[in-house]
């Protein structure tokens, strides 16, 4: 499991001013939202997975960003510093309050689906924790350096399946390019910052994403070249996840997610 | 091939060496009907990680803590570990990976039954973890001496983890017990259910094993099913007084004379029912792997077909 090994001092939250803090907290929340729930739907495919070494693989994954959204959790529960939890937060709010981008919470579909969702996350997550890394919260840097190896083996993965799905047969062609189809729209919300992001962005806090388009959009083109597959042309961004305006799909997610809390609250298991 | 007695046949060469302790290894001279067996219950094992992940996976999307949920994940995914150790330990005898899982998939290959069991509260994953674990390793420490080389180096392997998944298991069930009444009646509750199939897990009794003699004397096996059953039950009933459970049978009761539990009779009549395939989940775990193989083979078919591209176009550009 990873809690990664912060000292003492990246430990202490730092003392930023409350509304600041508060902005912050929303910000590491949204973080660990999306590892969260993109974890969730990989966990789904443990047992299922088309051959073993793809199975362990999805479950690795999972594993990772469980991992990461449970140190993003509980950053964002010091920053809050009401008492509570990293479980609290996972297990006690409602869709509305979830601030995952839309992407994440998509069902996994078929391989050819969980392959284009992940490439599309693990190619901004990537290039969002290597900024991260070096910014100025100590704190989100440990946890990004610790995370950034690991997201540097999910593009990777991720990347040669897109290649293969997309230069191997006709069948796996025609479902990459159904997968591409449906989930392509979803990309945009990554990288369009909400008012509270913006803000953040202006401080210096967090990562422009603006800086970070140059290089994605290089992995994206080169990647797509290589499985011989054209550059969708834009479509029209979905947005919402990021401001509590879900699919769906995620209420499904969080009934099964936070089952047990929700019939037996107050127990510690 | 070391020759112990060079001028036996080679079936008592064979088992000069296995009385000896020293290792098979792929290389030797084996019996056809040891390799055979050996295939069989290798694949066999093989097959119940692989089933094995269902009834556990069936838990970590609602895992009551992201702690639990992060442990029941890597658990279930050490099984796929343990599936993948195993197959390769098979191969060694001459079969192949696919041909496993098509015995598999047509119901020719078995897997343990206790899989057919449904799991349907939290607190099953903490009587799997304790119990099918806990049993899982007494049938398999003595396989990290068994006289197959490659099985016995692949079950050293497995053991280690069986018994992280034990311990997780037994903590589980003693934070439910600790817990809220609620919380203890769930333990209660699924360990009435898991008890009575955990003993059946070590086989059927002694006297209606037929192969066991055979096992015993090429050493694939070590202890008998009755004796496996007796240790179990000695190790379990005082870990479940310990958690203030009781373990579901009246039999139950320490025999001084023996020094060990007395307890009462399986139901032989379900173990066979669900062995030939009448359990609650037999139908359902198979399909789940069949569907997940059938759906799995257009990926694995392009990941073949573009290896093969490359390999053209690399030689294409030598
Ligand atoms: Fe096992
Ligand atoms: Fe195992
Ligand atoms: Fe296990």
């Amino acid at each position: 499991m990873a809690t990664p090994d912060l000292s003492p001092a990246q430990l202490a939250a730092p003392t930023y001013p409350a509304e600041l803090r508060s902005q912050l907290f929303q910000y590491v929340v949204q973080l660990a939202d999306t590892s969260l729930i993109l974890a969730h739907r990989l966990s789904e495919w443990c047992g299922h997975g088309p051959v073993l070494e793809q199975d362990l693989a999805l479950s690795n994954i999972a594993l990772d960003l469980l991992g990461e959204a449970r140190s993003y959790y509980q950053y964002a529960a010091e920053l809050e510093g009401r008492g509570r939890t990293e479980d609290d937060l996972a297990y006690l709010r409602s869709a509305v309050e979830y601030r995952n981008p839309l992407l994440v919470e998509q069902p996994n579909g078929d391989f050819a689906y969980t392959i284009v969702r992940q490439f599309l996350f693990d190619n901004f997550h990537y290039q969002l924790l290597k900024e991260l890394k070096a910014g100025p919260d100590a704190r989100l840097a440990a946890i990004a350096e610790k995370s950034l190896k690991e997201a540097a083996y999910h593009l990777k993965w991720s990347s040669e399946w897109l290649i293969r799905l997309g230069d191997g047969t006709p069948e796996s062609r025609r479902r990459l390019d159904k997968a591409i189809a449906a989930l392509w729209r979803f990309a945009g919300e990554l990288t369009t910052p909400t008012p509270g992001e913006s803000h953040l962005q202006e401080l210096g806090l967090v990562p422009d994403y603006a800086a970070l388009l140059p290089a994605m959009q290089a992995h994206v083109a080169h990647v797509l070249a290589e499985a011989t597959v054209p550059l969708p042309t834009a479509p029209v961004a979905q947005l919402g996840g990021k401001t509590g305006r879900h699919s769906e799909h995620l209420g499904y997610l969080l009934a099964e997610l936070q089952y047990l809390q929700r019939t037996y609250p107050g127990l510690t298991w | 091939m070391e020759t112990l007695a060079p001028d036996l046949s080679p079936e008592a060469q064979f088992q000069a060496r296995i009385d000896a302790d020293i290792r098979i290894e792929p290389k030797d001279w084996m019996p056809e009907a040891y390799r055979k067996t050996l295939i069989r219950q290798i694949s066999q094992h093989a097959h119940s990680e692989l089933v094995g992940m269902l009834p556990e996976g069936n838990w970590i999307t609602r895992a009551p803590s992201l702690k639990r949920k992060a442990i029941l994940l890597a658990k279930v995914q050490d099984e796929a570990g343990h599936g993948l150790y195993l197959y390769s330990a098979a191969e060694t005898l001459g079969t192949s990976r696919d041909q496993m899982l098509a015995d598999l998939h047509s119901g020719k290959a078995k897997y343990s039954s206790i899989f057919n069991y449904p799991t349907l509260s939290w607190a099953d994953m903490g009587c799997v973890g304790w119990l099918v674990d806990g049993a899982a390793i007494l049938n398999q420490v003595p396989l990290c001496r068994t006289s197959y080389g490659p099985y016995a180096r692949a079950m050293v392997r497995v053991c280690k983890e069986e018994s992280f998944h034990q311990r997780q298991g037994f903590e589980i069930m003693q934070t439910l017990c600790e817990g809220a009444p609620v919380q203890k009646e769930m333990a209660q509750e699924a360990l009435n259910r898991w008890w009575w199939p955990t003993l059946m897990m070590f086989g059927p009794k002694d006297a209606d094993s037929p192969n066991t003699e055979q096992s015993m004397k090429w050493r694939i096996k070590r202890f008998t099913n009755d004796e496996l059953r007796q240790k179990f039950v000695d190790m379990m009933v005082p870990q479940a007084e310990f958690l203030g459970l009781k373990v579901p049978d009246d039999k139950v009761q320490w025999n001084e004379e023996r020094q060990a539990y007395d307890f009462g009779e399986v139901d032989w009549e379900e173990f066979w029912n669900v062995v030939k395939g009448n359990g609650l989940c037999n139908h359902e775990r198979l399909q789940a792997r069949v569907q997940a193989h059938e759906e799995g083979a257009w990926v694995r078919e392009a990941a073949l077909a573009h290896a093969a591209k490359r390999k053209e176009r690399a030689a294409v550009a030598a």
